[in-house]
């Protein structure tokens, strides 16, 4: 905890996508509360899906990582980019917000 | 030829009749006028203790789960501690300061209990500053099953609704461990004093019924202001997140349909409150009513208002009441255990018993648990205690009567052993539910509980184990259910617990194979394993999801304490 | 079970997509384009896409309006910066774009005090920019259902406004419940008294006074008919509905001048003329819109 810089940590991770999402409108889940996030889902040029996480909750990087790894092995999206605000959601919420996101890309 | 035996030439087998008469003699002395047949002048009390009580005496002060006899414990704070002191306390909660305020100021010395959640800090310092001897901590129905072995209270301090000129006592909804306490106390000669909120003279008014005999009661008190009573048990359906209820569906589908659990209990909290609020949507749209949930040792808790409304609910016996169900407990009295008067009659000890012997599952949180299914709320720096959970949450060995979910549960844990241990039997379902990571990311899964170094710290004989692991069958979290049951060795029950220990440490370590293999054989199972989306854990499948919600769902019958109305 | 959709449960934007016709929201200045606070990141608090409030144009009944909704979950519905801005700026296209009305789903304590001063500058700029549209007769209707209510600058920015629709969940001041406790005593004011800030705060409470136009139940369904109700009520602000106002509070503080402490809305409800007053906390907006004096 000491290393971390003051403020929020932003964390960041690529991962090589299989499942191209195609073009869609950005996807919006969740809301930014105490113990919440918000999710954004934008295509993205490439076949990389890139997950970036702005975050309150200082100290959780290898946690974080373990999560989205799970959600890309879930999801392997190609052309995508996630994009996150949290303040301290629990993994188990994380990765509901993110599925939700996710399911409304696929109709 | 009968052999000689030096007996004792004891002259006096009554010392405790002696001892009893000569209280209430100075009792009488003391308080003149100011005593009235069994009615003390409520400014009196004082005098009245320092008659009554002796140094060393043991104390029984209703310090319940929800009511507390809060006149009688000031007045206690305020004796002459050159008159009274070390006194022995056997009381199941301490929930006041006062109750610990005694210690501080030598009234009392020593002290047995169940639980002392408010006060766990303060009782922690006590103890290390040396100020307070604790006997040993106790599950509810154990303290007071030691009321009548070596336990005894040679003094009850209680609390009452309401009593007679005679001294017949009402304890109305909120009866709890009242009959226990003064039944020990009563018939082993000792002095039971009740403050009551009102006195009735039995000409305008009389007592709805009555719950202890005046023959039982030697000294009653009006008391200034009504005995403080918490409602513990109302959760705001509000407060319930989208994980809770997904634990609740998978509770509902992976354990109450799979067993066939019809008699439970539900250790208070959002988790349980969101099992109770599914039952009438989720778990109709599974047509499992009539087939589970139908009898409950629970105390009256309003999230189970609409599954009681849609009929799923034959039974409910309670430890207390709770604060604004008063007037729905008496519209449904085919549910509630009521009197010929309407008002509830509560017995935590036969309630405890019920939970232990006639129920098929307990399902209740907890804050830690270890690799080997040992759970506990204990923290550093407070010793709190656990109330009736052990209780609930352990194996009844003495049953004998069986029902589908015992059996189920018991050969799914012999099949394949033998010797003793695989002797065919039942067992009851305790289940632990608990979300991966608690308040600001605590995990709740740990190579090792702080209760081992709460040990160290108050110089316990054991560590506090809330739950024992051999009792555990099943363990519930966002990530799926790990049955306990079927597993065969440590190393299976380790990886079972692990595979559902989400991102924890202890979860993030998982022998990721061993677990593939533990899903493979059903011993861990996912929500999807289940055919649940937890997309589809909203909380929309509420009943309820809002306390409003609550007061609609009873047609206005319950009145829920100022502090939890938002309208 | 849930017939009805509880507007106080749903987030902003869900409120916002069932008040107006189905699929005609657009959204102007979305997540997507991040105008998000350049305060919060400096004190460690995390942002949100939209600053907490989405705007846009929609039909409701057929007829333009623009919308915003403001997600109370997020920093309360603080009004910071950005937030303010976009209202500000949705109000300002409202004049110029002259639409069939302005709909505010308000939830917000006030203003965002993380940002201070800059939090300020908005809520005002907000309150200037509303008269501005209101005085120009475009209606501005603001609706009140979120579980946080709608207090401080944005109490004042909704009494501003030309309709105020509220749920009897709904909570509409200046001063928050905790704050009154703070600065005047628990004796005076006890906040975790839930009922009393209720008949303080609450819809119904503001309904029977005067101060809310309309009373609805906790629907979503139920606030987007009173939005339709609304679209035609343009109420200038002129000299003799100032005149009038004033008339109306000088003659309620008359009528309160001997009503001891404890008494508080019961008593005045009663000496408003509303039957059975001390029912009122218990009644359903049903039976309560039968109790309204004329």
């Amino acid at each position: 905890m000491k290393d971390i810089a003051p403020g929020l940590e932003t964390l960041e991770y690529v991962f090589p996508g299989e499942r191209p999402a195609g073009d869609f409108a950005p996807v919006l889940a969740g809301v930014v509360g105490s113990g919440n996030l918000e999710v954004l889902v934008e295509p993205a040029p490439g076949s990389d899906c890139s997950i970036r996480i702005e975050t309150s909750a200082r100290g959780f990087g290898g946690i974080w990582e373990a999560v989205v790894r799970d959600f890309h092995a879930r999801h392997p999206l190609a052309g995508v980019r996630v994009s996150i605000n949290d303040m301290g959601a629990t993994p188990a919420v994380v990765s509901l917000r993110l599925d939700q996101a996710v399911s409304e890309l696929t109709p | 030829m009968p052999i000689p035996f030096a007996s004792m030439d004891r002259m006096n087998w009554n010392t405790k009749a002696i001892d009893r008469a000569d209280r209430l003699a100075r009792a009488r002395h003391a308080l003149g006028r100011r005593l009235l047949g069994k009615q003390v002048a409520t400014d009196a009390v004082g005098a009245l203790l320092e008659a009554t009580l002796q140094p060393g005496d043991r104390v029984c002060l209703e310090g319940n789960n929800q009511k507390q006899a809060d006149f009688l414990a000031r007045a206690l704070v305020q004796v002459d501690p050159q008159r009274v002191h070390d006194l022995h306390m056997v009381q199941s909660v301490l929930a006041l300061p006062e109750h610990l305020d005694i210690f501080e100021n030598g009234v009392a010395r020593r002290l047995d209990f169940s639980f002392s959640g408010p006060q766990g800090a303060r009782l922690a310092k006590l103890v290390s500053a040396k100020r307070i001897e604790i006997g040993a901590i106790h599950t509810y129905l154990e303290l007071f099953a030691r009321y009548f072995v070596d336990l005894t209270p040679k003094v009850a301090l209680v609390a009452a609704q309401a009593a007679d000129a005679e001294g017949n006592l009402y304890t109305g909804p909120n009866t709890e461990d009242t009959p226990a306490i003064v039944e020990a106390t009563a018939f082993s000669g000792g002095i039971v004093i009740a403050q009551v909120n009102e006195l009735v003279d039995a000409g305008t008014t009389s007592l709805p019924r009555i719950d202890v005999p005046a023959g039982w009661v030697d000294f009653v008190v009006r008391a200034p202001k009504p005995n403080v009573i918490e409602p513990l048990f109302t959760r705001d359906p509000a407060q319930i997140g989208e994980v809770q209820v997904l634990m609740a569906m998978m509770a509902i589908q992976g354990i109450y349909a799979e067993y066939g659990v019809q008699r439970l209990n539900h250790g208070i909290g959002f988790d349980t409150a969101a099992i109770e609020l599914l039952l009438p949507t989720y778990g109709e749209s599974l047509g499992l009513k009539g087939k589970i949930c139908r009898h409950w040792a629970l105390n009256p808790h309003p999230a189970l208002i609409p599954a009681i409304e849609a009929g799923w609910v034959e039974s409910v016996h309670s430890f207390g009441s709770e604060l604004g169900m008063e007037d729905y407990i008496r519209a449904r009295s085919d549910v509630f255990f009521t009197g010929a008067d309407g008002s509830l009659r509560s017995n935590r000890a036969f309630c405890q018993a019920a939970g232990h012997y006639a129920c098929d599952l307990f399902i209740g949180s907890t804050l830690q648990m270890d690799l080997d299914g040992n759970s506990s709320t204990a923290t550093l720096g407070r010793i709190t205690g656990f109330g009736g959970a052990p209780n609930m949450g352990a194996d009844a060995r003495g049953r004998r009567h069986a029902s589908a979910a015992w059996l189920k549960a018991g050969q799914q844990a012999r099949t394949g052993r033998g010797g003793a241990a695989g002797t065919p039997r039942g067992q009851k379902l305790v289940v632990q539910m608990v979300e991966t990571f608690r308040e600001h990311m605590q995990p709740a899964f740990v190579e090792r509980l702080d209760a081992w170094t709460l040990q160290e710290q108050a110089g316990m004989d054991l560590p506090p184990i809330m739950i024992y692991g051999d009792d555990v069958t099943h363990v519930l979290t966002e990530e799926g259910i790990a049955n306990l049951l079927l597993c065969r060795s440590d190393a299976e029950r380790e990886q079972a617990i692990r595979g559902v220990a989400g991102y924890t440490a202890v979860g993030l370590a998982r022998d990721r194979r061993m677990v593939e293999n533990l899903r493979d054989r059903g011993i861990i199972r996912r929500p999807q394993d289940m055919g649940i989306d937890p997309r589809d854990a909203t909380r929309n499948l509420l009943a309820a999801r809002s306390m409003r919600d609550l007061v609609r769902a009873s047609h206005g019958l319950y009145a829920p304490p100022k502090r939890f109305r938002h309208w | 079970m849930n017939v009805h959709l509880s507007y106080a449960e749903c987030p902003a934007r869900e409120r916002l997509q069932r008040i107006v016709d189905p699929g005609s929201f657009h959204e102007w200045l979305p997540p997507a384009e991040r105008l998000t606070s350049p305060h919060l990141a400096a004190l460690g608090v995390p942002s949100s896409f939209d600053d907490g409030v989405a705007i846009g144009r929609a039909t409701l009944a057929g007829r333009p309006v623009f919308v915003a909704a403001q997600e109370g979950r997020f920093m309360g519905g603080g009004v910071g910066e950005v937030h303010g801005a976009k209202l500000a700026g949705l109000l300002r296209r409202a004049l110029r774009d002259r639409p069939h009305a302005v709909v505010l789903l308000a939830e917000s304590g006030g203003v965002r005090l993380h940002e201070a001063n800059a939090g300020l500058i908005a809520v005002s700029e907000v309150m200037r920019a509303l008269l501005d549209v209101r005085a120009a007769g475009v209606p501005v209707v603001v609706l009140i259902g979120g579980a946080n209510g709608c207090f401080g600058g944005m109490g004042i920015v909704a009494r501003c406004a030309d309709r105020v629709v509220m749920s009897d969940v709904g909570r509409l001041a200046m001063s928050g419940p905790e704050v009154i406790e703070a600065s005047h005593g628990v004796d005076e004011f006890d906040a975790r008294d839930r009922a009393l800030v209720w008949r303080t705060t609450g819809g119904k409470h503001r309904w029977l006074t005067g101060d809310c136009d309309a009373l609805v139940e906790d629907d979503v369904e139920a606030f987007r008919a009173a939005a339709i109700a609304s679209l035609d009520a343009s109420a200038p602000v002129t000299l003799e509905t100032l005149e009038a106002e004033h008339a109306l509070l000088a003659a309620r503080l008359a009528l309160l001048a001997d009503v001891s402490h404890e008494d508080d809305a019961v008593a005045l409800w009663s000496r408003l003329g509303v039957a059975d007053a001390a029912r009122v906390g218990d009644l359903d907006v049903d039976e309560l819109r039968a109790l309204r004096p004329a």
